[in-house]
Parts: C-alpha cells; structure tokens; sequence
C-alpha cells in the first residue's frame, strides 16, 4: 500500500512534543526540543503551539521550496532639456522611489525584515521584464508622463520613465519552534495565550496558503491572526475578537466551522464566516448537553463537531453543515476522555482519561461520522526503541493483575459486546493491557492526581500558574509516581463503559457487575500495584499524553495505520515501504521459491515436453448481452447479443474474434471485430451509461467505433477486462511497456500507453499511427511524462506527483493482466462546475427568472444543459463527492466578491465588475469529487506540481542521475535530484529561483533547459549540466509577435512551442554556441499540446480532426517529414481520438535500434553544424545504451512465452 | 524483477511427465503399450485421465473394463488429493517419468449392482470374497470416483472449507453459482486466467488484518498412518509477527523439524519444492496453495545419499 504521510501531533505531560507518520510505528520527538509545550495545532504545513511560556509559536515544515517573499520598488526619472532623464522630478510628480502606483514613498533602505525570521536571499536587481518582453539593459520603461502606459521603447515623446527594482526575503525559522513576535502596540499587546486553533484553510484558495489561528487568552478574550498564509507563515498582527463570554478553549475546523467553550459551560459557535470574512459575523450558544457538567472541550472539522463535559463524557453534534453551524442535538458517545480532537477527514482522536493513552476513533466514514469504537494506539516512542520496546513491556502490564479480574473483566465484556463482533480483535475492550491501564488507572485516580490532570486542561484560566507549577512538578519522576499511587477512586462505575457498541444509548450495563468489578480491581491492582509500579512509571514507558492535534493528519480507508499492533522487526521489515524492491522481495525464502521453482519445472518437465498434455485446450467463448450505438441513423442504443470466440492457433498462440449479433429490419445480423486488429479499448463512462469504444485502424480514420454497452459497471469490467486481455495475447504483449512505450491520458484521466515500432519514426514505410495498439493502465492522471530509461512520472489532476513503479495493469485490469506487487491505491481529486444565471429586471434586479428564451438558470458552461445542484451527479460512478457545492472565484475574467460575472447578454464574455451596459450575469459554483483507484504509481509527495520534464536520453550510464525539471503548482521551477533508474523517485527538489511564476518545462537531451513563465515569456536556462544541475542563471527569449506561450518541448535539439491561441511555433537558428537560437517559425494551427522526443520527432494533440464519419476533438497526431534537414516536417498524420489531452513520445528512441536504415543512424540535427563533432559523440553514446535495452527485452519476451 | 505472480503461474502449470502401465493382471485382449501424460500438478488423477482410460480400454474385454484406478509402487494413489501431493508425498527423489500402474475392476459394481437389487445374500458373500482374494479395488483406501461430478463435490467442499477458515466463509458465500462453476472450469480445462480471475477474491483480506483468520492447511507425512494434520493457525502473532512455516510446523508437527544439533531427517515439501522455514504462511497460503485452497504439505524422510 503506498500513501503519502502525515504526522499526527501530541504533546506528552512533560510538555514535550512528539509526531506519529501515518506509516510509521513509533512517535518521533519533535526535532526542535528547546521548549516544552502546553497545546499544538497542527495542519499540513506547519503546527503552531503554545509554550509553558504562554508565547505562540509555530512550526513550519522545511521542503525543498523555500518560502520567500518579492519585495518590489519602482525608481522614477523625468527628462529634461539639460541632463536628460535624471532624478529630478516636478514637484507634482511621484516620489523618485515608490510603489507601482507612485503614491506611496519607498525607498530600497526603506525595506526591512519583518522578524528575526526572515533572511535577504540577495541584494536589489532591476527588473528587466516587461509584460513577458524584455527590456534594453537597465530595465527602464518609457511613458509620456505620469501615470500611463510604459512600453519598453523610448520614442521622441517619452519624457518619463521608471524602472522596477525587486529583492527576495526568504523565511528561514523552518524545522524549528518560531516565535511570533508582536509588532503591535505594548498595550494592545494579548495577554498570556492559554489555546490555539488554526484551520480554515478551504475557504479561500487565495492567496495562497491562507490560515485561520485563533487564539485565547489567559484572561478568556479571543485572538484572530491577520494575514497568515504560505509567505507569511507568522501572519501579522492579533485582532481581538469579541466573545459574549469568558473563553477556555476554542476549535477552528479546515472550513468554516469554529467553536469555542465558554468558562461558564456552554460552547459558542461562530456564524458567517466565509471568503469575504473568514473572522465570522456574530456568535451564537450551544448549551451543555448536561445541565449539572458544563462542556471542557470541543473540536470540530468539515462538518462535525465532538466535545467533552466537565465529567469526562464524550458527545457528538448531530446535524452540523455550514448551513447550521449549530446543529441540533447531542449524542453521547461511549467512553471516558480529557480532549478530542477532530483531524482531515473528520477522523477523531482522544486521550484516554484515565490511561493517558491516545485512542483513535475506528470506522468514522463519511456515512458514519461517530465511527464505532476507540482503539488505543499503542504505538512507542522512537527514543524508547533501544530499549525494552514500551508497547511490549505495556501489554505485559496485564501480568500484574490476578486471573479472576481478567476473568471477569471477559465476563463483562462478552455481556456488553456484540455476539458476532470478533472479541479477539485488539479492540479497546478486550486488550488485556487496556483493562489493565483502566485498573491502574481507577487505582491510582486520587485528588493528586485530579488536580494534575486539572492544571493540564483549560478548566479555570485562573489556575494557570499552578499549571505551569504542576507541569514543572511533573517532569519530577516520583511526584508522577506518587500521584499515580494514591488511592481511592471518586467515580469507580465510570470506569467500565468501554465497549465494542457505538452509542451508548444503545447498551445497558450490568451494574453488578460493573461494581463488583470496580471493587476488585482497586483493591487486588493496588496490592500489586507498588510492585510493579516502579517499572512501569518510573522506567518512563507507557507515555502519558496531555494533548493531540489531528489537523495535519490524513487517514483513510485505503490506508491501514500500523498504530494498533506492538512494533516487532519481522513485521515492520516485512511491511515497509519503498519504490525499491520491498524487503520482503529480496529476502532469502522468496529467492528460494523462485528459484527452486525454476529448478522444479526444469526436472520435472525439460526432457518430457515431447510428452502429451493431459487436458486439451479448447475454445473458450464468452457471450452475453450488450448494448450497441447502431451503425444507421437516427443513431440509437439496441439491445445486441455479444460472443467472443477465442481459440488457439497452431504456434499456440491465442486469437479472438468479436461477434455482435442484432437485428436489422427483422433480419439476423451481425458484425465481427478480428481482436489482433482492434487499436484500443476506451472506457466512456458518464452517469448514464457503462460505455466502452472499440477502435481499429479504420474505424479511426472514420472517428467512429464500435460502442458498447453493459448494464452494469461489473459487467462492463468483466468486458473490457477479457477483451483487453485477448488484444494483449493475440499482440504477444505482456508485462510492463518498455522503456520506449509512448503514454498518452485522455481527458477522463486514463492513462493509455503503446509499444512504438521502429517503423513509427523511421523506415522505408512509416507506420501510419492509425495502427498503435494502446492498452490502458490504472491510474487516474492528468499529465505524464517519460523518458528513454524507464523514468515515468505523472501528475494528477489534485497537482499530486506521482511516479511509476514499473509495474502493469491496475484499475478494473484485475487478476493476470497486471503485476501484483508494484499497483498501488491512487486517488485523485477534480471539481464539477456549474453555473448559476440570471437577469437583470428593472422591478427586483438581478433575479433568477430569465427571459423564456435564456438559459437555464442552473446550467452548464455553454447553458445548453440544464445543470442543478441537486441533479448534477459525479462525473461517473467511480467518483464520489468529497466537498458541498462552494462558488469559485478563480473563473478567467474575474469575479466580484459574491462570485459574480457580468456580461451584456449571454453568451458574451464575463467581467468580475458590474457595468451600467450588463444585463446578465453567472456566477460558477464547484464541487469536488475524488476517485479511488489502483495503478503502477506511487505518490511523490509533499510538493504539488503543475509540470515535468524528463531528459528524453543521455549518454549517462544507469548509475548516474537522470536530469528531471518540475514546476510546482505555485509555480516554482524545481529540479529533482537523486534520480536514477533505480531509483526513479529521486531523493529531493532543488529550488531553482525565478522573478515570477512559471507554467512549462522542458529539458533536452543535452541539457537545455527552456520554460515558459505564466506571462506568456519563454526563458533559457544557461549551463546546465549533470554537475551543475541546477544551470546557472535565466535568458528571457521574447515570444513570436503578439503571442503569450503556454508550453515548451525540447527534443534532442529542437525546440518547439505552444501559444494560448494553439499556435505550434519552431526555434530556428539554435547551435551549441548559441542554444537560445535567433527567430520562430510557424508550424501549424490548432494545437493543444505537444511531445518532442529525442529523435526530434514532434507529436501533438489536435484540438479538432476531421474523420470520414465524425468529428474529433483531442487527436493524437505525429508530424511526418520530420528530417535534419527539414526539423518541422512537412505534414500531419493523424491517430487516436478524440478525448485526449496528453501525449509524451520523450521514451521512444527506437530510431536505429534495428540497424535498417544505415542513413537514419547517421543522421544528425541540421543546426548543429558548428558543433558537430561533440553533438556526433554523444548521439553515438547514446545509441549505444538503446541497443543493450533493446536486446533484453526481447530476451525478456522470449522467457515469457 | 520477478513478480509474485510468477509463482502462481509456475505452481499452475507445474507438470510431473507420467508412464501409465496396466496391472499385469488385468485380463487383456492383447498387449498394451504404456502411455506418457503430463499431468498438471494441480489437477486430479482421475479428472485428467480419460487419454489414458481410453488407451487402455482399447485392449480391454469390455466386459472387464469398470472403475479405473491407480496405484504407484503397490500404494493406491487417492485420487482426491491433488496430483502434485501424491508425487511429492509417494515419488519424490525418485527417476522420472513418473510410473503408475493402472487397475481396472468391474467387481465392484457388480456388487453395488448385486446389494441394490436386493439379491440373495449368499450371492453378495460370494462375490465379496471373490473381490477380496483378487486384491481389487481397495476400499480401504480409496473414494470411489463414478463420475467427474464426484470430483467437482469435493474439490467445492475443500474451498468452502478453506473459505470457512480464511474468511468465515464470507467470499465464497457472496459469490454467485457462476463463479463457483468458474472456479471448477478453470480446474478442469486448465484455464488459468479463468480460475484466477475468481480464485484471487478468496485470497484477499482486510487491509486491516494483514493476513486470512486461519490458515487452511493440511500436513501428510509419508511415515504415518494418520490421513494428515490440520488444525486452527492463525497467520499473524498476537504480537503483530508474521508467522513463519517453520512456526507452523514447530506448532503442530515438530516431528518435522529438524532439532538444531541434530541431522536433517526430513523434507518439508509443497509443490515439489522445500520452502525455507523462515518464510511467511500467509505468503505461501496466497501463493503455494493448491486450487482448493489448501497449503498442502508434504513431510518425507530425506534420502540418505
């Protein structure tokens, strides 16, 4: 199972601070152990937390993209007659330095850091980028005056100009507590911080990164943090918040939930927070659920909210959504905690209130948000690793216990449990070390031991020097011990109430037995208790937890936590993870199998293959009922019946053929499909249908397939699965694709990849790409880039990194047709647009009653669609909905602060401001929905990208470092260290710095590395090399006229690129001496996106192909002609479509792999004349590698068949 | 890199080439050539046998040609254990082919024929005795086979039993009769993918439980005349470790292990091979478990040589 990790945060009662992984075993100390803590909230990114000094602190992760900040400022000068452009200004000018609006004073001395936190990265630079164009050396800008337009031209009217002058702060305080300092004024200043929440981070994407933290008081007001966001991870100043009442504790949710308790009991509930105002409006009160204990402790997530009372119960908010942040009714949940806390995905943790243990709440799914039992994590700490093991020597705690209790502990249970419940299960109740916590615990619960566990929560603000006092007493040993010694027990029959069952309305207690349990624990747990109390306190074993935050911590059903079972070596060993060969592969057994099994099937069968088979193999058909879109018109579905025929040929090969029987006229018809002939098999599915389409080479060249239909999504798997199946077979292609494959994704997120021929880029005939066969492999992706040694990665739709495993099959390709060991669980997240319309009328305004001849007023983007928040369904069944419907504000042309897009009628071009001309106006809402997947791919995490580049082949030997550039979401350029071909993943990012954001990548095979920035403005980067991997600096190439680009592909030496109006430009005049090259040329039209590979070859995705029955969108297309002399071909062939979005060939080299074209080996790129003998050297280095792999895969193939 | 997978495909297809000779007393028309088969492994005697029934027919009396069965080296070969099981366990580190005498007795139908009738009782005592003086076939040992159908009874009730002790019989009750049928088709056409494409739901499990309940095991030991061991073994420790083959052994037959000082008496074979004690039951139950769920296991004295 691969996934991603997150950390779970605790803080133990000594105030230190530890992280448990999502996949690991142990908790680790935070790295940063100066100060002792008293609270942590944690998210993704970063935890913040309040030391026993009352100050704030946060954590902030280090990555490998640093957080840095541009600090901008414009310099200004006048002309005059007599000096020319010079400083002095008229008096009505702008200040000679200011910001980009001239109002405000700024000079470069001006600029300091805003905390000891911060670094310079270097000195001032001018800027010499305009637009994307750049600029005559000095970066200056000519207008006529102040304000205007600045072009980068002087012209004989230009009397003004300005330069822009920018310098890069870097946050430095990374892996380390980070004080946050107060700018504010002394006596403004909060008083002493006593709880922290952050969260709400789903409710604006913009800017970027932006954080709630909320805060409290000792003296009970609330803190809001302005300005927290990705750089500005202290944010800037305290707001105060006011609260109706006197606040202990408070809880922000990832969206717009936020609770708080009140010292009187009650809890108050934030309402009104959105975009617009993340701090909320007002606040309203949620009563106790009981009137004598009043609510301690309150978390919250996307939607739920769980507290604890004042007598230790645990309760669950029924009813909460954003609409009722309230809800309606209390539940009580079964057991006993000191806090919970609610993390991502609504998952709950507590601490036990009597073990100190942290419990994970178990089977919280999106329909069950109370889950069902608490299961205590029993996980170690890292620093107790060398010793005993502490969750060994914990279970052994249930030793010092005599056999009656555990005898009637058992009674007990078997009483409350579920009969058909597994009471083997380490689950809460039956674990023998947690009834024996709960014995120790109900022995050793005395007034010391109250008031320790009093000052360690937010009861009384009042209290909170003894807090301090008792978290300094604490870390004394034996006070802890005595403590815990102290007999009697105030609340015995609380004790008990750990069961298998959910609610605790559902269970009644035998109170007999209950108490008598009670009294013999207490009385026989503290005879034996002293014995072996010291070693179990006093060795500092079993950690004893004041306080958990699950904000940053993701766990989902696809991945089992490891938190339950007692860490041992075989396991952990056998269960780790890593893209490398697992452990558990290379141990001494499995070799063993495998090779005794080879030796076994040499014996026994190597000088009897002449014998007899004992079973034929026979034809094997498989028929069943479809549906089929009809060949005539009006076009229709029609019920069809459906055979496979398969059978073997003499070689002992299989073949098939596809019979589709239907009714024509009330005639018996049919059609047939040869399966060797079939290019592909795409599954359609939409809510309506489970669709699939069968291509061949001419159904291609048409735009019409074969479509198919099952009743059910099972059914049609069971289809695809045989038929793709029975493609692969009569091909002869089995395994992984190789290294060459080319992969393409369609615009369902399908990932398609294909076993090039030599013929398909050289040859005497070239293959038409009408006949690839591509076959499909799990996964969802929206692009994917490879290269000729094997390194695929890929990017989901979520930004998520991904990188293949080397492994085939996967999604609904079960069973043989795919690899077992390396498919793994995928997941990827997209939203579904919708768009709300209406008209403006001079009686209400903008309303929802349209003229009769408008759109709907729910509708699609094009409004043909009728599309409501109700009707409106998940893309197809394997997508669920993972958030409610929000608006979006990030639609091209803005919005205003409702979301709002205003035109002057439909369809028109949307404004984000209303104007005296618009009628009509739209606004977008989105939803988010997720698949759950498998496939060959493990996730790269933490860093989101946007784009990658692989270098397409190099000479390097499989040893050394494969180059590989990236683009994060947020647009940093980023250059992936440690990859090889062993290990494809690499090992880290290197920030490669920029003045803006960029969007596109790509590397080529000698390490020229061009970008395109989201300007539109395509960049150089100088000598990169593999010992320099990072280049040294950026050269702004000016785009073709008029043109903003959006994509780059360098093949082995040219350069292609792409702009926003799907224009395919080429770089001519590049050299070795001179790689920027001099001038674009046009190539062609309508394109979407392109692949260079390293024989130069160019393919694309067409936007619209014109077939002999249909139209396609979205076509795979390769530029035929492509020769050295002659580097933009001539022509397009046209292959598969529509639907596709992404095509990489960067893997297939195949150019000279069979040695038929002794002409095309010598071939060499025209523009390198000058530099001719290096370039020949490597070409021929790097054919050498190609033909090595080449031979092993057919040897691979042969072994297989 | 090899794949796991490769193992089931290996254990699949694994194939003992056989020499099939009649028993030098049955009543023959004429002499009878031997006949060479590769039987799979993983199959029966008698569901991949009808070549060979079929060639000894042919010079048989017809009215002397009845249930057929096998015997190898004067041991009735169970036809209701896997083929694989019966070499390991009777013909291991013995010369291939593999040689197997082939009986054929009409008797004991005659019998059957006789008692259902309801004929007189000195009858079915004279012709017992007549069976019995002729060493024909051993109703000690063997099951009787009358038609494939036998076969498919029982090679189901070994996975619903299997299934019972992976997953309280959760995934094979969920499946549909046409997934049961799947199962034995693949078995008797020797259809991998076909079998596979069914079989690999009743070798999953929860993510949660690292591994099946129990293991589904059967231990044969050439020496003994108990039919085999099986008892409830759980594939994880309580601790959380994965338990090994050497575990199960030591668990329920430490006869089999060979004590640390002492000479290594026995052989611990599956599928023709001898896994390393070390490794993992859960991991050989997924993937070195017959077609009918069972890890079978064979313990056999190790040739002195």
């Amino acid at each position: 199972m691969a996934m991603p990790s997150s950390l779970l945060w605790a803080v133990d009662i000594f105030g230190r601070v530890y992280t448990l992984s999502t996949v690991g075993q142990y908790w680790e100390l935070c790295k940063d152990t100066q100060l002792e803590f008293k609270r942590v909230s944690a998210v993704k990114q970063c935890c913040w937390g309040i030391a026993c000094d009352h100050q704030v602190y946060t954590y902030v992760f280090s990555g490998d993209v640093p957080i840095r900040y541009q600090e901008e400022t414009y310099e200004n000068q006048r002309w005059n007659p007599v000096g020319g452009f010079c400083e002095k200004l008229l008096p009505s000018d702008r200040w000679q330095w200011s910001d980009v609006s001239g109002l405000k004073h700024q000079q470069l001395d001006s600029f300091t850091l805003p905390s000891p936190h911060w670094e310079w990265e270097s000195d001032w630079y001018v800027d010499e980028n305009i637009g994307g164009e750049p600029t005559e050396k000095g970066g200056w800008t000519y207008a006529i005056d102040f304000p205007s337009t600045y072009t980068k031209d002087k012209r004989w009217n230009s009397c003004v100009r300005r330069r822009r002058w920018i310098r890069y702060r870097r946050y430095k305080s990374r892996d380390v507590w980070a004080k946050i300092v107060s700018h504010d004024e002394p006596d403004q200043l909060p008083d002493p911080f006593n709880d922290i929440s952050i969260g709400g981070w789903e409710i604006t994407d913009e800017p970027l990164g932006r954080l709630s933290v909320w805060a409290v008081s000792l003296q009970g007001r609330v803190w809001y943090r302005e300005n927290v966001c990705h750089h500005n991870p202290e944010g800037s100043t305290w707001s105060l918040v006011t609260t109706p009442g006197e606040v202990v504790q408070i809880s922000c949710g990832p969206y717009d939930l936020l609770w708080a308790t009140l010292w009187e009991g009650q809890a108050i509930v934030r309402e009104g927070i959105d975009r617009n105002n993340p701090q909320g409006i007002s606040w309203s009160t949620v009563e106790s659920p009981s009137s004598e204990n009043g609510i301690m402790h309150v978390s919250v997530g996307v939607d739920v909210v769980w507290c604890v009372t004042k007598d230790r119960k645990v309760w669950f908010r029924r009813g909460v959504n954003s609409h009722n942040p309230c809800g309606t009714s209390w539940i009580e949940m079964v057991g006993e905690m000191m806090m919970v806390t609610v993390g991502l995905n609504n998952q709950v943790w507590g601490i036990g209130c009597d073990d100190r243990a942290i419990y994970f709440r178990q089977g919280v799914t999106p329909s069950e948000l109370s889950g069902k039992t608490w299961k205590a994590i029993v996980s170690g700490r890292e620093s107790d690793r060398s010793q005993t093991g502490s969750s060994t020597s914990l279970l052994s705690a249930g030793c010092f216990f005599t056999d009656d209790i555990q005898n009637q502990t058992s009674a007990v249970i078997q009483g409350d449990a579920d009969p058909s419940s597994d009471t083997e299960l380490p689950g809460v109740p039956s674990s023998p070390a947690s009834t024996a916590l709960l014995g120790a615990a109900a022995a050793g619960n005395g007034p010391a031991s109250q008031a320790e566990t009093s000052a360690q929560l937010p009861v009384d603000p009042l209290h909170s020097e003894q807090g301090e006092a008792t978290a300094a007493s604490a870390s004394n040993e034996k006070d802890n011990l005595e403590m815990n010694k102290s007999p009697g027990n105030p609340n015995p029959s609380a004790e008990l109430q750990w069961i298998n069952i959910d609610l605790k309305e559902a269970q009644k207690h035998p109170v007999l037995s209950v108490s008598s349990f009670a009294d013999t624990s207490s009385l026989s747990s503290l005879g034996v208790f002293s014995v072996g109390a010291e070693e179990q306190y006093g060795a500092d074993e079993h950690p004893l937890w004041a306080w958990v935050s699950g904000g940053g911590c993701l766990v989902d059903l696809h991945s089992p936590l490891k938190w339950f079972t007692a860490p041992s070596g075989l396991s952990s060993s056998v269960q780790s993870l890593s893209l490398s060969i697992t452990p558990a592969q290379t141990a001494a057994w499995r070799k063993q199998i495998f090779q005794q099994l080879s030796e076994r099937t040499k014996r026994e069968l190597e000088n009897f293959r002449h014998y007899e088979q004992a079973i034929e193999q026979s034809v094997w058909v498989k028929t069943g009922a479809l549906q089929w879109w009809r060949n005539w018109k009006p076009h229709k579905w029609m019920d069809v019946r459906v055979a496979l025929e398969q059978f073997t040929g003499s070689d002992g090969m299989r073949d098939s053929i596809l019979f589709i029987y239907y009714m024509y006229h009330e005639e018996k018809k049919y059609i047939h499909v040869f399966l060797n002939e079939v290019t592909i098999i795409v599954e359609v599915l939409n809510e309506a249908k489970h669709s699939f389409a069968l291509y061949t080479p001419e159904r291609t060249k048409q735009r019409w397939p074969i479509r198919l239909a099952a009743a059910t999504e099972q059914e049609m798997h069971d289809w695809l699965s045989l038929l793709n199946m029975s493609c692969c077979e009569s091909r002869r292609i089995q395994g992984p694709p190789s290294h060459h494959a080319i992969w393409s994704v369609t615009c369902k997120g399908d990932i398609f990849v294909s076993e090039p021929s030599p013929e398909l880029e050289a040859g005497p005939q070239l293959m038409p790409c009408d006949q690839m066969f591509w076959r499909q492999v799990g996964g969802h992706l929206r692009l994917i880039e490879s290269n000729s040694r094997g390194v695929v990665w890929g990017v989901g739709y979520d930004h998520t990194a991904w990188v293949y495993t080397g492994g085939y099959g996967g999604g609904f390709i079960q069973g043989l047709a795919s690899s077992a060991d390396n498919i793994y669980t995928q997941s990827d997240v997209k939203c579904v647009y919708i768009y709300e319309n209406q008209r403006w009328n001079p009686v209400t305004g903008y309303s929802s009653r349209g003229l009769p001849t408008d759109r709907y007023m729910w509708s699609d983007a094009s409004g043909l669609q009728e599309c409501t928040k109700t009707n409106t369904k998940p893309p197809s069944p394997q997508w669920s909905w993972v958030s409610d419907w929000y608006i979006d504000f990030s639609p091209a042309g803005g919005t205003d602060r409702e979301g709002w897009q205003y035109a002057a009628d439909f369809p028109a071009s949307y404004h984000g401001h209303k104007t005296m001309k618009d009628f009509v106006r739209r606004r977008r809402w989105a939803r988010k929905c997720k698949i759950v997947t498998n496939g060959p791919w493990l996730e790269v995490p933490p860093v989101t990208l946007w784009d990658i580049s692989i270098i397409p082949s190099s000479d390097a030997d499989d040893e050394e470092a494969v180059a590989l550039w990236a683009i994060s979401d947020k647009g940093d350029v980023l250059c992936r260290l440690g990859v090889t071909q062993q290990n494809p993943a690499g090992t880290s990012w290197l920030h490669v710095g920029t003045d803006q954001p960029f969007i596109s990548i790509s590397i080529g095979a000698f390490y020229q590395v061009w970008a395109i920035a989201r300007d539109g403005s395509a960049f150089y980067r100088g000598s990169v090399s593999p010992n320099k991997p990072a280049g040294d600096c950026w050269y702004h190439i000016p785009s073709p006229q008029k043109q903003k680009l959006k994509q780059v592909s360098v093949g082995r030496t040219s350069v292609f690129v792409l702009d926003k109006n799907g224009n395919l430009w080429y770089r001519q005049g590049i050299t070795p001496s001179y790689p920027q090259g001099s001038t674009w040329d046009h190539v062609s039209n309508n394109i979407r996106k392109m692949s260079v590979g390293p024989l130069d070859q160019v393919w694309v995705i067409a936007d619209k192909v014109q077939g002999s029955h249909s139209l396609s969108c979205g076509t795979v297309c390769h530029r035929t002609g492509v020769q050295p002399l002659e580097p933009k071909g001539l022509s397009w062939d046209y292959g598969i479509g529509g639907g596709w979005e992404h095509i990489t060939v960067r893997g297939n080299a195949t150019e000279a792999a069979r040695g038929a074209m002794p002409d095309t080996a010598e071939e060499n790129p025209a523009p390198s004349k000058e530099g001719e003998d290096e370039s020949k050297g490597k070409t021929e280095h790097s054919k050498t590698p190609l033909m090595v792999s080449e031979s092993q895969e057919l040897d691979r193939y042969s072994v297989n068949c | 890199m090899t794949d796991d997978k490769d193992v089931l495909r290996d254990v699949w297809f694994g194939r003992i080439p056989t020499c099939f000779t009649l028993y030098q007393d049955e009543i023959t028309e004429r002499e009878a050539d031997p006949y060479y088969l590769l039987l799979p492994r993983v199959s029966y005697l008698t569901l991949v046998t009808d070549k060979v029934k079929k060639h000894f027919q042919k010079v048989m009396k017809q009215e002397e040609v009845s249930e057929i069965w096998f015997e190898y080296e004067g041991t009735p070969l169970k036809w209701h254990y896997p083929i694989g099981l019966l070499f390991d366990l009777h013909a291991s580190n013995t010369a291939l082919p593999w040689s197997i005498t082939v009986h054929f007795k009409k008797v004991v139908e005659l019998l059957f024929f006789l008692k259902h009738f309801h004929c007189n009782l000195f009858l079915v005592s004279r012709v017992r005795e007549r069976l019995l003086r002729s060493a024909n076939f051993p109703e000690k040992d063997l099951l009787h086979c009358h038609s494939k159908d036998v076969i498919e009874a029982h090679f189901m009730a070994c996975i619903k039993e299997a299934d019972a002790l992976k997953h309280k019989s959760q995934v094979i009750n969920e499946m549909q009769k046409k997934d049961h049928k799947q199962l034995w088709m693949g078995l008797q056409n020797d259809k991998f993918e076909q079998f596979w494409a069914i079989n690999r739901k009743l070798m999953e499990y929860p993510p949660e439980d690292n591994g099946f309940r129990y293991i589904p095991f059967r231990i044969y030991q050439a020496t003994t005349e108990r039919p085999f061991i099986q008892k409830l073994f759980r594939p994880i420790a309580s601790g959380g470790q994965l338990h090994t083959l050497g575990d199960l052994l030591k668990d329920v037959c430490p006869s089999a292990i060979t004590p640390e000082d002492g000479e290594q008496k026995t052989q611990v074979m599956i599928h023709g091979i001898e896994p390393m004690l070390e490794t993992p039951i859960q991991w050989l139950s997924e993937h070195m478990s017959y077609p009918d769920n069972f890890l079978h296991i064979s313990i056999i004295p190790r040739p002195t040589d």
